[in-house]
């Protein structure tokens, strides 16, 4: 057996100074960074009235509650709840197919491969400023509107969604292949059997498995757009908590858990009768 | 230069014609049958959710004349006119906003932590134990699925009202949320080096600090401050339910009629969203370079 050669580390050290000697600014700064967060934290804390006692009390008292939920019961109401569950659907399956709807032809405004920029970017910042809006927000206003009720829920989910619909939608067909376009293109087509004939075919599987993505998430913010007073489930749920009937509370949660798991699976199931097994990423 | 192209048999030809009229024939159906039941769902959905485009209709001007309503100040004048006028209470919200901003920076560290404590067992290559790695996940899942703002209006009857209530609810949305990426990259991370550390005699807590953490470190940063950027729109609703920051004082406001504080404080929380997004924007960006700036 040959023996090792022997290394000249102080060669070394000398040759590749920065791998050996690494500047403090690199050194320091993940300690520096967990510091600084953990100092922001504890400030926060502080800020934020977080006493042990407080603490302390608001668990046992949690304890209590979770206590008081078992076993989870509806009472006399369970057609009205399941009313309500039938609201929350309805409210997440209309708000999210009119989203989408609108926010189709306004995607294409704000995708660069379509619009110049100049008319690309207020377009852009319009979609961007509903969405920094929450959906509880727009609940809230659309109750102004037309009332309380699942309505205001259908437009404000609309609403919510259309924004961010619109910047995914366009982003989607910022990734689409040109070169289809480019043909219907060559072959003469308008602008129009361009984006038709050329893009649609494309961008269309990614928008269905978005928009059942969505149909799913927004069943969980129609769930609580009710603590408003958009209706739904929320609107009973938030009522049963405010007269402390914890029961009813747990059995409205669990509902909302399987209503969700449904939707999960079966929108699961649809996305890949739409777009295949392979594309969904 | 002439193409011969080949052409079948008139009796060949027709047969595959048909063939191909009929897969097409099979494949409108099937849409057409789709969309007949998703158009049915819809009617039954517009049902259900008391759809009533009269109302829509004769209130829409409502919806058009609020937006005019909440940007005129109370003497008449647009609310640009006049900005001290419009943001009178620019103190007191942006106490409120930093108070917000808070909530959701302490929620989601909190939850980040325990997402992390968590994750190495609920992911499929590191779990010690397949009755463990059942139970974390069903916690992760259940923490994600109940919405965060029902969380909060449970813990403000339990820890009163407050930010306290608004920071322990996201902070558990955020565990479950977090968890469940935290071990998906985990999932994703290359197990040799695991394998490496394991020849040497390493405990399991070993094998994950030296092989998997410095794999996925990044990537954990990166999802977190995506979260943070969720809880921070999250964070401005809590105050709904008087789970503290701004929400209070805008539910207020929109409640009250105040209609020019209503677009001054939504006018407040957009710009605050859009600074935060485009910060973790670019903290994202230098984490993982350019490529993940998406």
């Amino acid at each position: 057996m040959t023996k090792p050669q022997q290394v000249d580390t102080a060669q070394i050290r000398a040759r590749y100074p920065d791998v050996f000697h690494r500047p403090a600014s690199a050194r320091l700064a993940t300690p520096a960074t967990i510091v600084a967060a953990g100092a922001i934290f504890a400030y926060g804390l502080v800020d934020l009235d977080f006493s042990p006692s407080r603490f302390v009390a608001g668990l046992s008292q949690l304890g209590w509650i979770s206590m008081m939920m078992i076993p989870p019961d509806p009472g006399t109401s369970l057609p009205i709840y399941l009313k309500a569950l039938g609201e929350t659907l309805s409210i997440a399956l209309l708000g999210t197919t009119l989203a989408a709807i609108f926010a189709l032809p306004v995607s294409l405004l704000a995708a660069r491969n379509i619009v110049p920029n100049l008319f690309r970017f207020p377009v852009r910042r319009f979609l961007d400023c509903i969405r920094g809006v929450d959906t509880l927000i727009w609940a809230l206003v659309w109750i102004n509107v037309v009332g309380l009720g699942p309505f205001a829920g259908v437009l404000a989910i609309a609403v919510s969604d259309f924004g961010a619909f619109g910047k995914l939608f366009s982003e989607a067909i910022e990734g689409a292949d040109q070169k289809q376009v480019e043909g219907v293109r060559a072959s003469g087509g308008s602008a129009l059997h361009e984006i038709r004939f050329g893009l649609l075919p494309q961008v269309l599987p990614v928008i269905a498995g978005q928009v059942l993505y969505f149909i799913e998430s927004n069943t969980r913010s129609a769930t609580i757009i009710g603590i408003v007073g958009a209706g739904g489930i929320g609107l009973q749920l938030a009522e049963q908590i405010r007269v402390l009937e914890w029961q009813k509370v747990s059995f409205l949660i669990l509902m909302i858990l399987v209503a969700v798991a449904a939707i999960d699976f079966i929108s699961g199931k649809l996305r890949f009768a739409i777009i295949g097994r392979r594309a969904v990423a | 230069m002439t193409i011969a192209v080949a052409i079948l048999p008139e009796q060949q030809l027709a047969a595959l014609n048909a063939a191909y009229r009929k897969a097409v024939a099979r494949k409108r159906l099937r849409l057409l049958a789709g969309l007949a039941l998703f158009v049915a769902a819809l009617i039954v959905a517009a049902i259900g959710a008391e759809v009533n485009l009269r109302t829509f209709f004769t209130y829409f001007g409502n919806f058009v004349s609020y937006f005019d309503r909440i940007l005129t100040l109370d003497n008449g004048q647009r609310v640009w006119t006049n900005f001290g006028e419009w943001f009178w209470g620019w103190h007191k919200w942006l106490k409120l906003l930093g108070e917000t901003l808070l909530i959701s920076y302490v929620g989601t560290l909190t939850g980040a932590v325990f997402a992390f404590a968590l994750n190495f067992f609920a992911a499929e290559n590191t779990s010690p134990a397949a009755w463990l790695r059942f139970t974390v996940r069903r916690l992760l899942e259940f923490a994600r699925t109940v919405p965060g703002i029902v969380f909060a209006l449970i813990f403000v009857i339990a820890f009163g009202l407050g930010p306290m209530a608004g920071v322990l609810a996201i902070a558990i949305h955020s565990t479950g949320a977090l968890g469940k990426l935290f071990s998906e990259i985990v999932e994703n991370a290359d197990m040799k080096p695991v394998e490496g550390i394991r020849s040497t005699g390493a405990s399991w807590l070993a094998c994950m600090r030296f092989a998997i953490l410095p794999q996925v470190t990044a990537g954990y940063a990166s999802y977190a401050l995506l979260r943070f950027e969720i809880n921070v729109r999250e964070a401005s609703v809590m105050g709904f339910v008087g789970a503290g920051g701004i929400g209070q004082e805008l539910v207020v406001a929109i409640r009250k009629f105040y209609y020019s504080d209503v677009s001054a404080i939504l006018v407040t929380i957009i710009l605050t969203v859009f600074i935060i997004d485009i910060t973790t924007g670019w903290l994202r960006a230098r984490l993982f370079g350019k490529e993940a700036r998406t």
